[in-house]
């Protein structure tokens, strides 16, 4: 059956203050949630102040100076710092965004900025979500082209008008936002395919070179890879890029109609 | 520490045996779908004369509800929104089965049991609706 509680080792159990930084004159609190793998005990809430006249604006400056000024043992995944990697993707005043492009001072109306590890995914520590079966999805759905006539001699063309269908699908950075806030994809992890994997099935469908378009669609064509998409639209609402998974599955149900009919 | 990327350490099988797991189901997917949309919109359609012929149903006794239910429009569209109904019903209460319920085995009892009563539901109603508008 579905799970309305967490497991109890789950359960987010007290946590530690840490003291205001010395001589700052205006702070803001963090409350961060906290595991490590290594003392058995359960997760925790940590709660940091941070010196914001010594910190940039985004959340991403304030964990970036939680981990140099005040507890090294804070552990996140943050690369680019400008939306372009996905690697800080976390839940934030309870929406999954990119640390990096979401200001602190945009969140949580001036009260603590809450940051959790994306929802439902097990962690591995901290801030740090593990992807494996994410990424695995991804694999499953042969992200590149498929083609059977021989390669031209240069570049595969394609008109503008083609190109253009791709648009609003190629920049998808697989930073997870979307995938880990949709409750079916809280529910049926291993089995739906989630909005990023099924807008990367709908990008080489939508690809006027691929040649296996059919196959892709049998690929997606099952009562839990894609029909576990009941519209709830948290996938369009989450992306920090601004794309719009829901219409890209949305598009893949329409290609399989028609197929049929 | 290698990096192929299980899916539980435990079992030995990478993620992606996992994410593959027993193909897709194939048709009856888009089949469900598609289904659930022409029953929706046939609903949609049904529901102003259904209410209608309910309204004129209220405080007949069996011989005037007879009356009403022998005319054919009547009772075909009281048919059709049965069987869209309960198709619509069975469709839906399957996605929710679906959805909520994990255990392999009690999912199989669930979706055999939603059939069942899906289809008796059916022909209770289209029994008596054939009961009453033949008079009998």
């Amino acid at each position: 059956m579905v799970e309305f509680a967490l497991p109890k080792n789950s359960r987010i159990t007290g946590g530690k203050e840490w003291p205001k930084p010395e001589g700052a004159t205006e702070t803001r609190e963090f409350r961060i949630y906290r595991w490590s793998p290594d003392d058995g005990k359960n997760p925790s809430v940590d709660v940091y102040h941070v010196d914001i006249h010594d910190c940039g604006p985004m959340v991403l400056d304030g964990l970036i100076w939680i981990k140099n000024h005040i507890d090294p043992t804070l552990s996140f995944r943050r690369s680019c710092r400008e939306g372009v990697c996905g690697s800080c993707a976390m839940n934030i005043d309870g929406q999954n965004c990119l640390a990096c492009t979401t200001s602190m001072h945009d969140v949580a109306a001036g009260g603590a900025v809450k940051v959790n590890p994306l929802p439902h995914q097990p962690v591995v520590r901290d801030l740090v979500p593990d992807l494996t079966n994410f990424y695995a999805q991804y694999a499953s759905i042969e992200p590149w082209l498929h083609t059977t006539t021989p390669t031209p001699q240069k570049e595969w063309k394609q008109s503008k008008e083609d190109r253009e269908k791709l648009d609003g699908l190629y920049e998808c950075i697989l930073c997870a936002c979307c995938s880990t806030s949709c409750p079916s994809y809280w529910w049926n992890p291993d089995r739906y395919l989630g909005p990023a994997a099924l807008l990367q099935a709908n990008r080489w469908v939508m690809d006027s070179r691929d040649e296996a378009t059919g196959e892709r669609l049998d690929n997606v064509e099952d009562a839990f890879r894609l029909y576990r998409c009941h519209t709830i639209m948290n996938c369009t609402k989450a992306c920090p890029k601004g794309l719009n998974p829901a219409k890209a599955i949305a598009n893949l149900k329409f290609k399989l109609v028609e197929r049929q009919t | 520490m290698s990096n192929v990327p299980f899916s539980d350490p435990s079992t030995k099988r990478t993620a992606l045996k996992g994410v593959r797991g027993l193909g897709a189901s194939g048709t009856n997917a888009t089949s469900d779908f598609w289904w659930q949309r022409i029953t929706a919109i046939g609903m949609l359609l049904l529901t102003v004369p259904v209410i209608i012929i309910v309204m004129m149903l209220l405080g007949r006794n069996q011989a005037g509800a007879g009356q009403i239910l022998g005319t054919p429009v009547i009772a075909l569209i009281m048919l059709l929104f049965v069987v869209a109904s309960s198709w619509h019903m069975k469709i839906g209460m399957q996605v929710v089965i679906e959805d909520y319920i994990h255990g392999e085995k009690i999912k199989l009892v669930a979706i055999i049991a939603n059939n069942f009563f899906s289809l008796a539901v059916a022909l209770a109603s289209a029994y008596a609706i054939f009961k009453l508008s033949s008079g009998v």
